[in-house]
């Protein structure tokens, strides 16, 4: 058995004649911060997606814990312990906090058939984990649109550690936040990390993965560039390699000889 | 409160961050739903207590008379305000009592059913309506708007045409024989507590008939379903899982998904539950009557939401509360009877009807701005 949580192997994905994924490679192990960077249309989407169980692979392997699967739906990456935090977080913001924790997972109580929802351990549960997390909710009562979008993230992530994931694909969970906010998710993202888990951060912003990250995966037009160490790769080059990079040195030479000719 | 406010400790930095005032307890209970039917209906008996005090709204029997009609009003506007929490509309709920009441009425008038067996089919065929519209809505993604306003049209056509193909006519009477000694029909017709009318009656605490017996007989069975109703759909939205699931159904249909609640399931479920709803209202309304009409319920969903509305349930779902349609329905009830014993034209009900639900809207929208946007 590998030393890898989680494996995901020469994954390819076509939609008709467009490939939007081509041999992609990418291996976790506990404990193990993995930034996946890609410009827009880089693929990240239908990656995440894959992981999720949304899109089934046309090509590759996934190995979870030494063992080849294939998920057939969501449910089955949730219950093999991938949880995904998507972009809109699954929150609802009428509903409060201990409601939103325990969605569709609700703890319950007293005899069979007329099992109610355990509210007070509910909300106990809640408050003592965004506690564990730095946020003191007072009233778990109170509705989730009151809270900031990094306290929002932060309830999204903690609730599906709670309910048992080992990997932990984090889609974008820092780009519709302030600096100072973003600063508190990916704290958080640590802490969530070296208890264990393996978390895929899928972001564009090389600033917020590069503090963070034990390696790093670029992903363009669909396919991997490589997955580097932290130790052998710099933000610089992180950043030329996603998309931008080379394109802004073109443009660059262009404008030069814009500049040369007038 | 600058830089060294923001230090390294997360638990301080959100904190400081947030702002978070205390949170009294007034300010909770403002954010109840249900806060402004209760309001608005405890005005409206002040408002009567004052301008029709003394004219017998509020004897026994004026009292039982609103309670009545704020009960039926009440039922179908509680199922309402679930499918509403559930985040779908239930338009074709009056044509589906038009279609109830037909279906009790012509088994047993024309096929010879027993009046039991009539209702159990009318009960059927709420569940299959209610399940055919929620089907409809879930599996083509349509608006639950325009699909439950076909059916209205359908309903009512069919329950028209049907009625006058069988009968000959759109009326169906002749039922309050069979309702004696009916195993079933008991539950939708028998007034309770008599017993304490007939004593009220004899100390001479309420109005009597010129023979004797109390004019106010006993509480009807529409409020006894209204309360009994209210108390479930409570507990259930508050209590339970199903309840949970209503609220995300509602709020936020993807992410409910997402965490694995079974959203088709739950929004079919709450349109089975206004149908039957309907189906309740109808029972009880022929068999107090003694005969169905092709026409009855007409307009009757569009009240149901008014009441729901005023009581508390967003447009948009997520958000709402059973009590609170209840409240409205009271609200409702009390002004068009109490409109009655006033000297004012009843025409001005539905001014009120509509000032009323508009005063709603937007005081609910105020409080889900409130609710979701004070980051």
């Amino acid at each position: 058995m590998s030393d890898y949580l989680v494996q995901f192997n020469n994954i390819s994905k076509f939609f008709g004649k467009v490939i939007a994924l081509k041999d992609v490679t990418m291996k976790l192990k506990k404990g193990e911060i993995m930034c996946l960077l890609g410009d827009n249309g880089a693929g990240k989407s239908t990656l995440i997606k894959t992981l999720a169980g949304v899109h089934r692979p046309d090509e590759g392997e996934i190995i979870v814990e030494g063992k080849k699967t294939i998920f057939d739906s969501p449910k089955d990456a949730l219950d093999m312990g991938i949880a995904t935090v998507y972009q809109d977080l699954a929150l609802v913001s009428l509903m409060s906090v201990t409601r939103n924790f325990f969605m569709g997972r609700e703890p319950m109580k007293g005899p069979p058939f007329f099992k109610t929802f355990d509210i007070e351990k509910a909300n106990k549960i809640a408050a003592e984990r965004m506690g564990q997390i730095g946020i003191d909710v007072r009233d778990p009562s109170q509705a989730v649109g009151t809270m900031s979008g990094g306290e929002r993230q932060c309830l999204a992530i903690s609730r599906a550690i709670y309910f048992g994931a080992k990997v932990l694909v984090l889609d974008e969970p820092t780009s519709a936040l302030g600096v100072h906010q973003a600063s508190v998710v990916l704290k958080y993202i640590v802490k969530a990390a070296s208890q264990g888990l393996a978390v895929i951060l899928i972001t564009h912003n090389v600033h917020h993965a590069y503090p963070v990250g034990n390696s790093f995966t670029v992903l363009n037009r669909g396919k991997s560039l490589g997955t580097y160490e932290k130790k052998s790769i710099s933000r610089e080059k992180l950043l030329s390699m996603m998309a931008g990079g080379e394109e802004l040195n073109k443009l660059e030479v262009e404008l030069q000889e814009m500049n040369r000719k007038n | 409160m600058s830089t060294k406010s923001k230090s390294i400790e997360t638990k301080t930095d959100f904190n400081q961050d947030e702002r978070l005032k205390k949170v009294s307890k007034l300010r909770i209970l403002l954010n109840r739903p249900e806060l402004g039917a209760l309001g608005g209906a405890i005005l409206v008996f002040i408002f009567f207590g004052i301008v029709a005090g003394d004219t017998g709204m509020f004897s026994a029997y004026g009292v039982l008379n609103f309670l009545d009609v704020s009960a039926n009003l009440g039922i179908i506007a509680i199922a309402a305000a679930m499918l509403m929490i559930g985040g779908e509309f239930d338009l074709s709920i009056g044509s589906m009592i038009g279609f109830a009441g037909i279906c009790i009425a012509i088994p047993a008038i024309y096929w010879g059913w027993p009046l039991w067996m009539s209702i159990i089919f009318a009960f059927s065929m709420a569940v299959l309506v209610g399940y055919f519209n929620g089907i409809l809505v879930v599996r083509t993604g349509l608006p639950s708007f325009i699909v439950t306003l076909a059916m209205l049209f359908i309903l009512r056509g069919a329950t028209l045409a049907l009625t006058r193909l069988i009968t000959g006519r759109t009326q169906v009477p002749g039922l309050r024989v069979l309702i004696e000694d009916d195993p079933l029909a008991w539950i939708f017709a028998t007034d309770t507590f008599k017993w304490v009318f007939t004593w009220l009656g004899s100390m001479n605490l309420i109005a009597l008939r010129t023979d004797g017996t109390p004019l106010a007989t006993g509480i009807p069975p529409s409020v006894i379903w209204f309360i009994v109703l209210a108390i479930i759909t409570t507990w259930i939205l508050m209590k339970t899982r199903y309840g949970n699931w209503i609220f995300a159904s509602g709020g936020d249909k993807n992410g409910a998904n997402n965490v694995g609640v079974p959203v088709g399931r739950v929004k079919i479920s709450l349109f089975i539950g206004t149908a039957v709803a309907a189906t309740i209202f109808a029972t009880i309304q022929v068999l107090d009557a003694g005969s169905a009409d092709t026409m009855r319920g007409t307009l009757k969903e569009l009240e149901a939401i008014a009441a729901a509305v005023v009581g508390g349930c967003l447009l948009t779902g997520g958000y709402g509360s059973a009590i609170g349609a209840a409240f409205g329905a009271l609200i409702f009830g009390t002004v068009s009877m109490g409109i009655f014993y006033t000297d004012v034209d009843t025409d001005w009900f539905k001014v009120f009807l509509g000032a009323m639900m508009l005063i709603a809207v937007i005081f609910n929208n105020y409080i889900r701005r409130k609710v979701t946007e004070s980051k």
